[in-house]
């Protein structure tokens, strides 16, 4: 490879990684210091309930799965390849992981369908939610095509991907773990860093501020204006 | 014993004449912004009627309230494993649909529209997209019966009615209808709180009114299915939820909320009452049968020594247990036992009680002459044009007995006014039916006193709120004071 296109991966996969990750941190933030009331996952399930089961479940349920799928190659490198050491168990994991992708692939076609169709839905969705819609389209159909054409990704995402996240994580980025791979696979990496720098601009905040403690938390909450501990220490004291 | 105290409610609805004031002063006041045009947080249903929004009190179809399962309370909308499960699409959250389309007129049509044979309209346009619109339904759309028989018919405290029964509620002559105004009920168990996964919802500890914290609110929206009085409300536009706050910025002032300051027939009580925090969960998980007696004993004697004693050991204040033993909500709900909470059978513990409505006066036609006075006082109750267990769905949990019991008391307390006013009734005869009805005659000359003859101050007894002493906790009040108002607030914004 010429020196022009090594700058030029060094720039993509070296800084940009940095300035997205940068702008994420720094305006989430900021935003939810600043403007915590913004911070809301913006259901339209109110406005029309008929359609929203049919995008919303799949679309969720296709993206959490295949997150963890990510995660997961990023951390226990070794435990996937172990696992696909036999070819059945390959199969099965590349099936799964391709079902859950395509899921979401109709998940999001279908609540694209549905805020073009619904007048009301349309209504309350901004230039920032087609954006948003624009760029995780584009991520699931080069995932979809790389499952289908650059196969297997359980197989190489340990080996070239891998190193090169954790080389992002160490901060001392190794571009060449992925200078040699398809440009389907560096769209890919790309836009995954696009979509985490828009990521605090956008509706996706809610992901941050998913419910943790509920499952924990007794059934009622009582709020106290005043301070009782200290209430109560000033009547022991008099 | 864990005395709180809360500000509690009673409608008298014997006195409502569904005239919608109160609806009207809370929309000027607080829902007309964008988002929250089709909110009523207080709004007048027609009973028997489907409500607003439709149906709400099937929960078959929205899962509100609680329920017992193996002798444990739980969510009937979200269990807390179901809620994660169910985040993305809540399979029980009511839609727009079930409320109504807001809307407008396109009043510029009537001097724009050109020359015509016709006259110009003013077309309706909704208030979500802009776009013309039919008007399919709206907030009070079977008021007074209005509408096609289906509405009335549809009411699902018609259930257990005899089919008969039902064809005489909408027969011609006989048809019969009474007001039900409603507002959050500010409920000791509130599904709404205990459903919320971001803990955004809270009670307020010192008087009890249940809010939305607007910045923690991420619109997950189990609030909305799991208040079985769908009270709570889903802005659209802002994606959070909002409620009824009890006018706490008026309460804090002294101030009753609006609904209850504009209201013609002055129908609406509002008080303090001293509960027992510790038993909440014991008395929601009662037997349906025992839920209303129940919650009555929930409610602490704010004259006793002992619940005095607790209540300041609790940190409540003096002039708030002097509010409570003038509450007009104690005397109607524990003290004369008129005043019962809307289907306590949901088991949230509602704090706002209804004095049940009387029907009209039934005569009994002897030899083609009406016949007003019989020997047994209270016929006309368990005959009436609505049926007694019509009511007991509403406000009994299903028994007619505390229906009747209230509506005996008030029967007997109209007659003894009339022995005492009118003449036509002996004295002898009034007070056998007080006698029957387990009421003495000071207490009807009190019941009569504060249902017909109350002042402002009667009605609404308003603690002071001892904000004070909350900002004592973490500052000065006089640095307070100066530095009060002066910041940056961030708008109600949806998104960035």
């Amino acid at each position: 490879m010429d020196s022009s296109g090594l700058l030029f991966d060094q720039i993509l996969f070296g800084v940009f990684p940095y300035v997205a990750l940068f702008t994420f941190f720094f305006v989430t933030i900021q935003r939810y210091r600043v403007q915590k009331f913004t911070f809301s996952s913006l259901s339209s399930q109110f406005l029309e309930n008929k359609t929203h089961f049919w995008g919303m479940v799949p679309f969720h349920y296709g993206l959490i799965a295949v997150l963890t799928g990510h995660t997961v190659m990023m951390l226990f490198p070794k435990l996937v390849l172990n696992w696909n050491s036999v070819p059945v168990r390959l199969y099965v994991l590349e099936a799964t992981m391709f079902a859950f992708a395509a899921l979401s692939f109709i998940g999001v076609i279908a609540l694209i369908r549905r805020r073009l169709k619904h007048s009301k839905v349309r209504m309350v969705t901004s230039k920032a939610d087609w954006v948003l819609l624009f760029f995780l389209v584009l991520q699931i159909v080069i995932g979809l095509y790389m499952a289908l054409f650059n196969r297997w990704g359980s197989s190489w995402f340990p080996g070239a991907m891998t190193p090169y996240l954790w080389s992002l994580a160490e901060f001392s980025p190794n571009v060449s773990y992925i200078s040699a791979l398809p440009l389907m696979v560096k769209l890919h990496v790309i836009n995954a860093f696009v979509l985490i720098g828009i990521f605090p601009f956008t509706r996706l905040v809610h992901v941050l501020v998913v419910p943790n403690h509920f499952l924990f938390r007794r059934h009622q909450v009582v709020r106290w204006y005043k301070n009782r501990k200290l209430i109560a220490g000033e009547r022991d004291r008099s | 014993m864990n005395v709180r105290s809360q500000i509690a409610m009673t409608f008298h609805l014997d006195k409502c004449i569904g005239c919608h004031t109160c609806s009207i002063a809370c929309k000027n006041i607080w829902t007309d912004r964008k988002g929250t045009e089709y909110m009523w947080w207080n709004n007048v249903e027609t009973k028997p009627g489907t409500g607003y929004p439709a149906l709400w009190e099937d929960q078959d179809k929205f899962k509100g309230g609680w329920e017992k399962s193996k002798g444990k309370l739980r969510l009937k909308s979200t269990g807390k494993g179901r809620i994660v499960a169910n985040i993305f699409h809540n399979p029980s959250q009511p839609s727009m649909d079930d409320y109504y389309e807001p809307w407008t007129y396109d009043y510029q049509n009537l001097f724009n529209a050109p020359e015509g044979d016709d006259q110009p309209t003013a077309v309706p346009i909704s208030m979500v997209t802009g776009e013309y619109m039919d008007i399919e339904s709206g907030p009070n759309w079977d008021d007074d019966l209005s509408g096609t028989p289906a509405y009335a018919r549809n009411d699902p405290n018609l259930s257990t009615l005899t089919d008969q029964q039902r064809q005489q509620l909408t027969a011609i002559e006989q048809m019969v209808f009474f007001y039900f105004p409603r507002i959050c009920n500010h409920c000791l168990n509130p599904a709404c709180v205990a459903s919320c996964p971001s803990g955004a919802l809270y009670k307020r500890g010192e008087d009890g009114i249940v809010l939305v914290d607007q910045k923690r609110c991420r619109a997950w929206r189990s609030c909305i299915a799991a208040c079985p009085y769908k009270k709570v409300f889903y802005n659209w536009s802002t994606g959070k939820s909002e409620k009824c706050i009890l006018c706490y910025p008026r309460i804090e002032t002294g101030q009753a909320p609006a609904c209850f300051h504009s209201c013609v027939g002055r129908i609406r009580y509002l008080g303090v009452l001293l509960y027992d925090a510790d038993r909440i969960e014991e008395v929601a998980r009662l037997s349906d049968e025992a839920l209303i007696e129940g919650h009555r004993s929930m409610i602490l004697d704010p004259n006793d020594e002992k619940v005095i004693a607790a209540a300041k050991e609790n940190g409540i204040q003096e002039s708030i247990i002097k509010a409570a033993q003038e509450s007009p909500v104690y005397q109607f709900v524990k003290v004369w036992k008129l005043a019962l909470p809307p289907h306590i059978e949901y088991r949230t513990l509602p704090m706002l009680f209804y004095v049940p409505p009387m029907s009209p006066v039934m005569a009994t036609r002897k030899n083609g002459a009406l016949k007003s006075v019989t020997d047994d006082f209270f016929h006309d109750i368990e005959e009436s044009r609505v049926p007694l267990e019509f009511l007991g769905n509403l406000f009994g949990a299903g028994q007619t007995a505390p229906v009747l019991y209230a509506l005996k008391k008030q029967k007997a307390v109209r007659w003894y006014r009339r022995a005492v006013t009118v003449g036509d009734v002996t004295m002898e005869t009034a007070k056998k039916m007080l006698a029957a009805a387990d009421c003495s005659v000071e207490e009807a000359e009190a019941i009569y006193q504060l249902t017909s003859l109350c002042t402002v101050d009667d009605r609404f007894v308003i603690p002071p709120s001892h904000r004070e002493e909350a900002l004592e906790a973490f500052q000065d009040p006089m640095q307070r004071k100066q530095e009060a108002g002066f910041g940056f607030i961030s708008g109600p914004h949806r998104g960035l």
